[in-house]
């Protein structure tokens, strides 16, 4: 199927966007210098994000087609094209992937000493595949991208995380890679059912038989929802996020869990709309419990990380509710909501690795009164934990406020129960809060503590602005998504209506 | 039979490879022990010439000749390259290993050729009889290959166990053989493939004899339950012979595969192909469990490589054009990433120092940059991870059987294949994600050093533009 070419720069900004990473982390190959070979890396990754603004900026908001298009000939007698493209969902997450990117690299500045380099080429190519992943129209295209992170993400923990580092890398490899494996399998068959082309535009036009979208459907939801990681599916990401370092961290929270979800909405529920609602309710009921059992675990956890990375759980618990009630509102909270939480809990492990550099402990009993000895540091923590909480005007209120008004539209017992949720946040996070900052100073580390230095403010006051900006103003990025997820909706409603004039 | 002077020069490849061998042998005679290195050399040379030969004739198709025992096409010219390769790099990998073996001498790299003209006729074989002969002759190389560190004790126990059970499972094969003559009146596979129609795929007596011709061949690719020997074999033999070995004559042997079974036996394949899928099952499974406790490296890429082998079965139960051009493109996309990592585990022996146990590689990262990224990138396709080859290579085999209709064929084998990945990525643990135990001494050679990068040149290549690889693939299957 072509499509009109919507929106060209004339440069291959996808390719220049994606691969810009890669090709920093070439020349890192040949670097020696490990001071030289951090500021390579900032330069690339600053590059990188600055080549993203004018995808946001000249993104044409009118329009569901896909813009930035490029498409070629790659093995032509698999009908695999290299297809990439992107619309008003996945141009957000292809800034957030740029956007975290540098703060990986200033979150990484002093806190990996040991084997810089590999580290530095690690990340680099993580971030082409994360961003190739946001990009991606063909199946084959996308699954490379998606398997080929497992390779950084492996190293990234495994050899530069904390004590159980070895275990967790274990653990994410071979469960991601236990999910993806049945999504090859779903690719593989919709290629054939759908006229041998792995062209994801051209699959969403076609009309799959029932045992199709019910079988594919659940070998893609497996895949993604491992990533998310939905409940019962998320007992490796506890043990990653412990382990790995602050910049594996803000990379699993910030983006590879937005994957999960981005995956999720862009293939099983635009492929397969018969199969969405068929399975909607079961999934809602999942996230609801990821919801509150996330929230409840948090609250049990003493070690900043793990609390975190629980309130993670019930995070994405909120997104993927809002995805599967199947309305506008939900869906656009959905989104909104990934974006939210990967700056906002992207953010928060940044500052947990802040405070690690000076304090060398995670546990809760040993902070107290940081507010008194790191001041401008807790004002950062306050604003993001704040964030994280979803107070008015930051920007994870719009989006559970979003998704929760979806979710009322759907049914109002799933809606009431995820406020629970809301306020089990609420609960953990300002716990946590009042245990770190305020209080006395008990921990003779913390009286030595220094405050945030140029480059530690510059990353945690870019996502500030962030927080805000879309907690003040969220009109500008509603309205990237919007005409994307009317057409999404429109299309799942149509293809229902086709199954329901058959059934 | 009428003598064909141009039938001679399409089989000249064979002849060079052979005639190189015995000149080789009788230089091998006037060389002083510190030239021996010279017949490697001339060795490389005469692969290369019998390439460029067979490259040439990549073209033709000649039809059966020589009593229509023998062809030249498309398939065998692509099974061929496939063999040039696998001992070319072999051959790489051996010359500083065997002088470190102490074991240096000529015969060495005859016996290679030997075993590459056996392979070669294999590939062009169009009788049975003419692909038992290459077959033998692949065999018997490689068995005295095997023993050749004559003072080590494993070596020889290996050749011992090798010559035994080969010699066993070759007579089951000839046993088939001959069944198959018996009822058809003919060993020759096109004769064969009318025969059977006929025949129909009922007929017990024909069941029988494939299930002698599936145990014979199954031997030869160590498929689950025939592979006992293989872990044996794989560690007691010089590590260099295991590399060519685990490559060449493997690929030789699914090409006499897929030509009897896919081409002579297709007619029937009712009757042989949920035998062959159960033996791809239990083959896959086996290998990828077993290699999970293994703690010699050379005994686990034996495990490896009987997973392998099952992944491969997979292409013959798909069948039709893509189940033959899946195994041929995994055929030499295994020949580049398992030639790799064995050419990593000939760097680790140096002096009285073995390099064998897994344990070993710990923290190689930390004092070889180099080759620990080789490794990564080679484990990582034999796991299977894009964008390496071996991703690409599983990829197609898994679209030829849902192509085919086997879709919980492929489940299983996916879910065998993420088992796998486990011992591949706890070397790549080993390596990156502990500190050194030891010191490294790596016995590195320029010989050495280009084996690794085509190795690793290949394993990429393929893993990022297969398009190429492809459709040669595609293009030279034979009509099955």
């Amino acid at each position: 199927m072509i499509e009109a070419v919507h929106n060209s720069l004339g440069i291959p900004i996808l390719s220049i966007v994606t691969f810009l990473p890669l090709a920093g982390a070439a020349v890192l190959l040949f670097v020696r210098n490990a001071g030289l070979v951090r500021w390579i890396a900032l330069a690339v990754t600053v590059a990188d994000f600055i080549v993203s603004i004018p995808i946001l900026l000249n993104f044409d908001r009118t329009t569901y087609h896909m813009q930035f298009v490029e498409h070629y000939q790659w093995i032509p007698s698999w009908n695999i094209t290299y297809f990439m493209g992107v619309d008003g969902i996945s141009v957000l997450f292809v800034f957030l992937s740029a956007l975290l990117g540098w703060i990986c690299v200033v979150a990484s500045w002093k806190a990996i000493e040991q084997r810089v380099k590999e580290f530095m080429i690690a990340l680099l190519v993580m971030q082409t595949a994360m961003i190739g992943v946001f990009c991606a129209l063909d199946f084959f295209l996308f699954y490379l991208f998606w398997e080929a992170m497992l390779i950084p993400m492996y190293l990234i923990i495994g050899v530069w995380g904390g004590k159980n580092r070895i275990y967790a890398a274990f653990k994410f490899f071979l469960y991601t890679l236990a999910g993806s494996i049945f999504m090859l399998i779903g690719i593989i068959v919709l290629y054939f059912a759908g006229g041998e082309t792995f062209d994801i535009i051209a699959l969403m036009h076609q009309k799959f038989s029932l045992p199709v979208q019910l079988w594919v459907f659940l070998a893609f939801f497996l895949a993604f929802a491992i990533k998310v990681p939905m409940f019962p599916f998320h007992t490796w990401l506890p043990d990653a996020h412990v382990e790995a370092p602050t910049a594996g961290s803000i990379i699993l929270a910030g983006i590879l869990l937005k994957m999960g979800t981005y995956g999720l909405l862009r293939f099983p529920m635009a492929l397969f709309p018969y199969a969405t609602s068929y399975y909607a309710i079961p999934i809602i009921v999942l996230s609801v419990i990821a919801i509150i059992y996330g929230g409840f675990l948090a609250l049990a956890q003493t070690d900043i990380k793990k609390l975190i990375a629980y309130s993670s759980i019930s995070h994405m618990g909120f997104v993927t509710l809002g995805l599967f009630v199947l309305n506008a509102t939900g869906i656009e909270g959905g989104i909104l909501q990934m974006l939210n939480h990967g700056i906002t809990t992207g953010a928060l492990f940044l500052c947990i690795g802040v405070i690690y550099e000076r304090t060398h402990t995670r546990e809760l009993a040993a902070y107290g009164g940081l507010a008194k000895a790191v001041p401008i540091y807790t004002t950062f923590l306050a604003i993001f934990v704040l964030s994280s909480l979803a107070i008015p005007g930051t920007n994870s209120f719009i989006g559970e406020l979003l998704i929760i008004t979806g979710a009322f539209g759907f049914n109002k017992v799933f809606a009431g129960l995820s406020i629970i949720g809301a306020m089990l946040g609420a609960v953990y996070l300002l716990g946590m809060y009042k245990k770190i900052a305020l209080g006395e100073i008990t921990n003779p580390h913390i009286r030595e503590a220094w405050d945030v230095d140029g480059r530690e403010i510059a990353a945690m006051a870019v996502l500030a602005l962030f927080v805000f900006w879309i907690g003040l103003n969220s009109a500008p990025f509603l309205d990237i998504m919007h005409v994307s997820v009317n057409h999404l909706i429109e299309q799942m409603n149509t293809v229902n209506g086709y199954y329901a004039t058959i059934n | 039979m009428t003598f064909d002077i141009y039938n001679m020069v399409l089989i000249m490849p064979e002849i060079i490879v052979l005639s190189g061998a015995c000149l080789l042998i009788l230089l091998d005679l006037v060389l002083d022990q510190n030239q021996k290195h010279i017949i490697a050399y001339l060795s490389l040379f005469v692969i290369l010439i019998a390439a460029a030969g067979t490259w040439m004739f990549a073209g033709n198709n000649s039809g059966e000749i020589l009593g229509r025992m023998f062809t030249i096409d498309g398939y065998s010219t692509f099974f061929k390259m496939v063999f040039y390769l696998s001992t070319f790099l072999a051959v790489l990998l051996s010359i500083n290993y065997i002088k470190v073996e102490g074991v240096e001498r000529g015969e060495y790299y005859v016996l290679m050729l030997f075993a590459l003209s056996g392979m070669m006729i294999m590939a062009s074989g169009t009788d049975l009889l003419s692909i038992y002969v290459g077959l033998e002759l692949m065999a018997l190389s490689i068995y005295v290959l095997t023993g050749f560190i004559q003072y080590n004790g494993r070596s020889n126990e290996a050749a011992m166990k090798y010559v035994i059970l080969g010699a066993f499972s070759s007579g089951v094969l000839l046993y088939g053989i001959s069944l198959v003559y018996g009822i058809t009146g003919t060993t020759q596979l096109s004769d064969l493939s009318t025969a059977v129609k006929n025949q129909g795929s009922m007929d017990m007596a024909l069941v029988l004899a494939i299930i002698f011709l599936v145990a014979g061949f199954g031997f030869k690719v160590a498929a689950v339950p025939f592979h006992m020997w293989a872990p044996d074999v794989y560690e007691g033999a010089p590590t260099s012979i295991t590399a060519f070995m685990s490559v060449g004559p493997k690929a030789a042997s699914f090409a006499a595969i897929l030509r009897v079974f896919l081409g002579a036996l297709g007619p029937v394949s009712v009757s042989w192909v949920n035998l062959i899928a159960a033996l791809s099952i239990v083959t896959m499974a086996v290998g990828s469990i077993v290699a999970l406790s293994q703690t010699n490296i050379k005994r686990m890429l034996a495990y490896s490589s009987i997973a392998h082998a099952g992944y491969a079965l997979l292409g013959l139960v798909a069948g039709g054009p893509d189940g033959i051009a899946a195994v041929m493109l995994y055929m030499l996309i295994y020949t580049f990433m398992n030639m790799g990592i064995f050419g990593t585990i000939i760097l680790m022996r140096k002096g009285n120092f073995r390099g064998e146990n897994i344990e070993d590689y710990t923290g190689l990262s930390k004092v070889n940059k180099g080759t620990a990224l080789l490794m990564l990138i080679f484990l990582f396709s034999l796991a299977g991870i894009p964008p390496t080859a071996g991703f690409v290579g599983k990829f197609y085999i898994f679209m030829a059987l849902i192509r085919s209709g086997y879709v919980p064929l492929a489940v299983i084998a996916v879910i065998m294949s993420a088992i796998s990945a486990y011992f591949y990525i706890r070397i790549v643990m080993l390596i990156y994600m502990k500190e050194p135990t030891r010191e490294f001494d790596l016995a590195r050679s320029p010989a050495n050093s280009l084996a690794l990068a085509i190795a690793a040149a290949g394993t990429i290549l393929i893993g990022i533009l297969p398009a190429w690889f492809l459709d040669m693939a595609k293009s030279a299957i034979f009509p099955g």
